[in-house]
């Protein structure tokens, strides 16, 4: 065993990782940058990768217009991917731990149906609604979805399955309401709804990272703190006591954090669905069950797959857009599929 | 015989939920009215407004209500599944796409082809959905039908989405109809698929009696004589031509197969003989009930009925989920 753990430890915390976990986030982390950078340079007016770099690192390029495009219309979109990919895949890995349920994702169990209702309502019933109130908004949504799907489906050590049905039915529920608040609604507030709904990072500006970037920097140390308390609570709520962890007081500080960070995601870039599912698998892969590797690891791969999708989006159709959202659940839904069935021949 | 007085009484309401309904609209037209352009047509604004827009209307939402209501029972009673209904399980979704794909690829099309495009899309997705469901060692359970039908639902709507983003022309000839909707429906389409419902229907009916043997379980029905495989492909056939020719009239409207036949079983508990004709009819009335509902709640805009069906039928599946899932 020694050679498989790296150990830090200080006044503060004390943290255990897998040893493979450095090494993978350096890899991840890489291809994410080309990721970025090629995001970066695709459009109407391509930019060469390397001029991408001089130019997002503050060196002149000797052409005024690639720092005008790169920063006035390129970086914050692809900001916006990656910071709704991390949120995303921590929310999802906090709840498929939380719930020992690995079809679970913020998505698939109604909570980004309930912060899409939330900052709908925001929106179409407050005039002119601040864009940094919205995540917010959302936050509300989220907690109160996870609360109703907490009491229905997940205590007492429902199925799976279960839990993903009453996701089914409640999504149903609070997206009709949405539609009934699009109908109903003020015609410009309605198509400001719209943009968002259908889960995508076109035309997102600094304005929507900037009022991002709080909710992550907040919350995503948190989740990576809680770490600990989500691998006790996984092996169960009695062994969890008896690790001493405080089981109500943890697991309500984490599904807050998860409803946050999905919230935050979803007043962002509206519902882009399965990211928070498969991130986490394929970090489990990657890195083992282990939460404080797995955590900072799933939410890398969160990042690059919206990126990855928001590039595919942009580029399999060219000129046509296809929204990231489409694109990650057009891969999402097989590998949900594919995980169902595997999940029952266990 | 209080059952047939029962359908009778049904038939009733469903008669007064149709004049209601007519004479409901922009303008007012009195009953008399109404009446008159059945009897003595003399093209008046008036009578040309019954008859070619609220008339039609009417009648798709109960071809529609009835269709999708008998899909739901059908498929309730041969699965023992109680969470079976055509939009749950993405039979209908599966039926939007291929008509949305047939649109995107050939340009538009006669509305007969579009209908037997929809039969191929339900019956695809229906035989793709089961495969699915039953992969495993847990089986077509209801748990894993439902969850099947919606991850490929999820799958389906994005690839939906993907060709009417793709093209703007699909997107301006079907976007109201891929909501869900009843208004704007000719009777062109009406009377295309009126045939394909009618035997959907009268198959549905004639199953009766080997649907309520097989809701006793397979092995019961084979035990009792009954031909299982072949009463399953007759009943697949009638529920894709049911389910696929009410997308093709409406779009994809939920849970109106979920939420009906559920009703019906509080007044008959096994008997599918009845449990079917009674979900023709309450579904029907459900139907035309949601459609009055979506025109007057906020009016004068209009809601798409397929929301309000949900609003009304997903609280219904928590419900159903909550309580008849075991496990």
């Amino acid at each position: 065993m020694k050679v498989d753990w790296l150990v830090i430890r200080s006044q503060v915390i004390s943290f255990r990782i897998d040893r493979r976990v450095p090494l993978v986030l350096l890899f991840l982390g890489l291809i994410t940058i080309v990721a970025m950078v090629m995001n970066l340079g695709r459009g109407e007016y391509p930019i060469s990768p390397l001029d991408i770099i001089k130019t997002v690192l503050g060196i002149d390029t000797g052409n005024p217009d690639h720092a005008f495009v790169i920063y006035n219309l390129r970086l914050s979109r692809t900001l916006v991917a990656l910071m709704v990919g991390v949120a995303l895949a921590i929310s999802g890995t906090i709840f498929q731990g939380l719930t020992r349920n690995p079809l679970a994702d913020p998505g698939i169990i109604g909570i980004n149906a309930g912060a899409s209702l939330a900052a709908v309502s925001a929106i179409v019933l407050i005039n002119s609604v601040l864009i940094y109130t919205l995540p917010l908004a959302a936050l509300v949504g989220a907690l109160l979805m996870s609360v109703l799907i907490y009491s229905l489906a997940w205590n007492k050590g429902s199925s799976p399955v279960l839990l993903v049905l009453m996701g089914i039915g409640l999504s149903a529920i609070a997206s009709a309401f949405t539609s009934l608040l699009i109908t109903f609604g003020d015609i410009y507030n309605v198509s400001d709804a719209l943009v968002w709904l259908a889960g995508s990072v076109y035309g997102r500006t600094w304005e929507q990272v900037f009022s991002f970037l709080p909710w992550l920097i907040v919350f995503a140390p948190t989740a990576l703190l809680l770490a600990r308390h989500l691998n006790a609570l996984n092996l169960g709520d009695d062994v969890a006591k008896g690790l001493g962890t405080r089981v109500e007081w943890e697991r309500g500080l984490l599904v807050l954090v998860g409803a946050a960070l999905a919230g935050a995601a979803v007043a962002t870039a509206g519902n882009i669905g399965f990211v928070g599912l498969i991130a986490p698998h394929i970090g489990r892969q990657l890195v083992g069950a282990h939460h404080q590797g797995l955590i900072p690891t799933s939410a890398l791969l969160g990042g690059m797959i919206v990126v990855i999708a928001d590039f595919l989006g942009r580029t399999l159709f060219a000129p046509i857009e296809i929204p990231c959202g489409v694109v990650t659940a057009a891969v999402g839904a097989p590998y949900f599929l594919y995980l169902l069935i595997r999940n029952r021949k266990k | 015989m209080p059952t047939l007085l029962g359908l009778v009484l049904g038939l009733c309401i469903l008669l007064i939920c149709l004049v209601y309904s007519v004479t409901l609209g922009a303008a007012d037209i009195p009953l008399d009215k109404i009446l008159a352009s059945f009897i003595a047509f003399d093209g008046s604004y008036e009578h040309l407004v019954v008859q070619t827009v609220r008339l039609p209307r009417v009648l798709i939402a109960i071809l529609v209500g009835s269709a999708l209501a008998v899909s739901g029972a059908l498929m309730q009673g041969l699965t023992r599944n109680p969470l079976a209904d055509p939009g749950i399980l993405g039979i209908e979704s599966g039926a939007a796409l291929a008509v949305v794909a047939t649109i995107f690829i050939f340009g538009s099309s006669s509305l007969s082809v579009l209908t037997i495009v929809a039969f191929l899309g339900a019956g695809v997705t229906a035989t793709l959905v089961y495969f699915l469901g039953s992969l495993g060692r847990g089986g077509a359970t209801p748990l894993n039908l439902t969850v099947a039908g919606a991850a490929l639902t999820a799958l389906i709507s994005s690839l939906t989405t993907a060709v009417l983003i793709l093209s703007q022309r699909t997107l301006e000839e079907i976007r109201f109809w891929l909501a869900g909707s009843l208004a704007g429906r000719d009777s062109n389409i009406l009377l295309q698929a009126l045939p394909f419902v009618m035997v959907g229907l009268v198959v549905a009916f004639a199953l009766g009696r080997q649907i309520t043997t097989m809701s006793l379980g397979e092995d019961v029905a084979k035990g009792l004589g009954q031909k299982t495989a072949w009463i399953k492909i007759v009943t697949a056939i009638s529920v894709v031509l049911l389910a696929g020719s009410s997308v093709a009239l409406a779009g994809p409207i939920g849970f109106i197969g979920l939420v009906v036949p559920h009703m019906v079983k509080f007044y008959i508990k096994a008997d599918y003989r009845w449990i079917l004709p009674y979900s023709a009819v309450l579904g029907a009335i459900l139907l035309l009930v949601a459609d009055i509902a979506a025109r007057l709640l906020l009016k004068p805009q209009e809601l798409p009925v397929g929301v309000m069906t949900a609003l009304i039928g997903a609280p219904f599946f928590v419900y159903l989920a909550k309580s008849k899932v075991k496990k």
